[in-house]
């Protein structure tokens, strides 16, 4: 015997069975931040100059391209789920979540390609 | 009839912060921070790929003194996170409750987060 009234069954509403996707995304990014986050700053530091050679230097040989743009994504998926609940929690009328959470998406998606387009435009040497 | 003389319960701006919530407020106000900082770091990468002209512009702002105190605190903000993100990935795992373990964790937490980035700084200059 299904407890579902006719009209949910029919309107096919109910769990998406996705509930739990957004806790587990910010804590596998999150593990995956502590180790490109890690690698950044032990890079920075390390770094002989911060002058844009240094930096062109850094940037453009393998495999450091390949895990800036890891990081440059991670961070961007980190970054947009946490964000999002911090507006979740505090913008509290609906069109103003709504339209927060939508400029917070787009805004998030943004830079992250403008910055895999600067890490390959340098290691690609365009 | 209004009565300004009764009891009222403890808010935030009467008792003593437990260092609990201090931490608790801390993770998300450096994780606001870092998605500043994100777009900083993106700056960064777009000013290096567009030629010295335009990263000297960059290098400029973040070496003055307001670029310098941003750094320091988005170093600061950064070794915190992680760390107080690794504290909330053991409690994830269900260790660590017991109120004398989370008070420990959280000094553990501060603590480590200064030292870190204190020699993140010596370890760049």
């Amino acid at each position: 015997m299904s407890l579902r009234s006719p009209l949910g069954r029919v309107l096919g509403l109910g769990t998406a069975k996705d509930g739990t996707g957004h806790w587990w995304g910010q804590r596998v990014s999150g593990i995956a931040m502590a180790m490109l986050g890690l690698w950044f700053a032990i890079s920075l530091a390390t770094m002989p100059g911060y002058s844009h050679a240094d930096a062109v230097a850094f940037i453009g040989p393998l495999p450091n391209p390949v895990l800036l743009i890891l990081l440059c994504v991670t961070m961007a998926y980190h970054s947009n789920l946490g964000v999002q609940v911090v507006i979740e929690d505090y913008v509290h009328s609906h069109g103003l979540k709504l339209a927060s959470l939508i400029v917070s998406r787009f805004a998030h998606i943004v830079f992250a390609v403008v910055g895999v387009f600067a890490i390959l435009k340098i290691g690609i040497g365009a | 009839m209004t009565n300004d003389d009764r009891p009222l319960s403890p808010h935030i701006s009467i008792y003593r912060w437990p260092i609990t919530m201090v931490t608790s407020i801390l993770h998300r106000a450096t994780g606001i921070a870092m998605a500043v900082g994100f777009v900083v770091f993106v700056f960064w990468l777009a000013y290096a790929a567009s030629g010295p002209d335009a990263y000297a512009a960059f290098s400029a702002v973040m070496s003055s003194l307001f670029g310098q105190v941003l750094l320091v605190g988005w170093s600061w903000a950064f070794f915190y996170h992680l760390a107080n993100g690794i504290r909330h990935l053991v409690w994830d795992a269900g260790f660590g409750f017991e109120k004398a373990q989370a008070n420990a964790s959280a000094w553990f937490v501060i603590v480590s987060s200064v030292v870190l980035t204190a020699i993140f700084w010596v370890v760049v200059s």
